[in-house]
């Protein structure tokens, strides 16, 4: 049973109706990292797909940005509680990155500049649900907030959407990433509200 | 889990900033730079959740404090600033978070750099180490606006005066007091070089304060030769550069 807090009431205004439980609007962009930001010029960029012993691509950023992209409109969703509504992207999605390996993999470790990690499922990174996204608000992606290139899964609370992207490892069993080895939820959806181990 | 912690003290630290002093029963205990979430529940039912950082030791009786800074369009700071009472009671959950700690085995020397309001997990840190009874060299940055905005001033003063715990160096941002060796300014590369440890020493520093200080800072330490590594930070407030 919840105890009342005498005297404590709402401030949410009718906008707050669409946010995931336990999430509050914000219409700044809040900046989380473990590290300092890694500042990854675009000449020595790359982008690689392994399945833990082999590559299987590697695109330059060149390459990378001659691939077809999309623009995503989304909202974004924090593990601290912040939502973020109608946030515009652009980026190359997973499917397109995907689509010439042959894989029988189940789960992914995302890779960073930084030495960052994050784990998913294989089925949440397909079917237009996760893009390596480069622009935002239609402009270059700014260091603090992944550029030159982040993930984009937007479905999943942002610490999946990992920063300073450099690749995918395909696995068929699932390893936790860094914030999934230190108390956060392996799967992190916000419209169940998995924010720590055993939500 | 929800628990439930009783208000035993409270304490204004500055004028817009109050240390809130917790009796959890069952506390599974902490360590310092965690940060705990607190629940605050209105007569309708609704509910709000935010994280604050801990600001006490581990200790064995259940005991703990968060310093909380109140916000000025916040919807639970100005609640746990200004209304709650000694005897209330506030649902807690924790602690949480595993990397922006500091753990007694940790035998280098460390590093504090703080903005703002960024000292309560640091805070954490330095009164683990008294507690733990470890010797490992601290040193504490502080980066503040005014002389009245410290958190902590008293017992910093002591625990870097007498016991030498920690060296504590602060960097005041808009207002000095009179005849202080250094004009009101930011944390610049000068100052990095000669109040932080050596680059070369292994030291683990630990950064927290608003985005824009961590972004500035980091960045000072890592030109100034500082693995990234070793550099551990946490952020909070909105971006710098709004756009």
């Amino acid at each position: 049973m919840a105890i009342i807090s005498r005297g404590f009431s709402s401030r949410r205004s009718a906008e707050d109706a669409k946010l995931p439980p336990g999430q509050y609007l914000t219409t700044d962009f809040p900046v989380l990292s473990a590290g300092p930001t890694p500042h990854v010029s675009l000449d020595q960029w790359e982008f690689t797909i392994d399945d833990g012993t082999n590559q299987l691509r590697k695109w330059d950023w060149q390459a990378f940005r001659n691939l077809p992209t999309e623009t995503i409109r989304v909202d974004l969703h924090c593990v601290t509680r912040w939502s973020k509504l109608g946030t515009t992207w652009e980026g190359v999605s997973i499917d397109r990155l995907l689509a010439e390996i042959q894989m029988d993999a189940s789960f992914v470790l995302v890779h960073s500049y930084g030495g960052y990690t994050t784990n998913l499922p294989l089925k949440d990174l397909l079917n237009n649900q996760a893009w390596i996204a480069f622009r935002y608000e239609h402009e270059d992606l700014a260091p603090e907030h992944g550029g030159p290139a982040r993930l984009l899964v937007p479905h999943l609370y942002l610490w999946k959407s990992a920063k300073w992207v450099r690749g995918l490892t395909l696995m068929h069993e699932d390893r936790p990433g860094f914030w999934e080895s230190l108390g956060y939820h392996n799967y992190g959806d916000p419209w169940r509200e998995q924010r720590y181990g055993g939500d | 889990m929800w628990r439930v912690g009783k208000v035993t003290a409270l304490h204004d630290e500055t004028a817009t900033a109050r240390t809130i002093t917790l009796e959890v029963p069952y506390w599974p205990g902490h360590v310092g730079g965690q940060h705990v979430d607190v629940r605050l529940t209105a007569a309708n039912g609704y509910s709000a959740v935010r994280s604050y950082s801990i600001a006490s030791a581990p200790n064995l009786e259940g005991r703990l404090e968060i310093t909380v800074e109140r916000l000025a369009t916040g919807e639970v700071s100005p609640y746990l600033t200004q209304e709650l009472s000694i005897g209330d009671r506030l649902e807690l959950r924790g602690p949480i978070g595993g990397w922006f700690v500091w753990r007694p085995h940790q035998s280098e020397p460390i590093q504090l750099i703080a903005g703002g309001s960024g000292i309560v997990p640091l805070m954490a840190m330095i009164r683990s180490r008294v507690s733990s009874g470890s010797t490992t060299p601290f040193r504490l940055l502080y980066s503040v606006r005014e002389p009245a905005a410290v958190f902590y001033r008293d017992e910093l003063q002591a625990l870097s005066d007498h016991d030498s715990v920690v060296s504590v160096t602060y960097a005041y941002t808009r207002d000095a007091p009179k005849d202080w060796p250094r004009p009101p300014g930011r944390i610049d590369a000068a100052l990095i070089a000669n109040t932080t440890w050596q680059s070369n020493l292994g030291s683990t520093c630990y950064v927290c304060g608003p985005t824009s200080f961590v972004e500035s800072v980091t960045g000072l330490l890592v030109a100034g030769g500082h693995s990234p590594n070793n550099i551990r930070t946490e952020r909070f407030g909105p971006t710098g550069d709004r756009r």
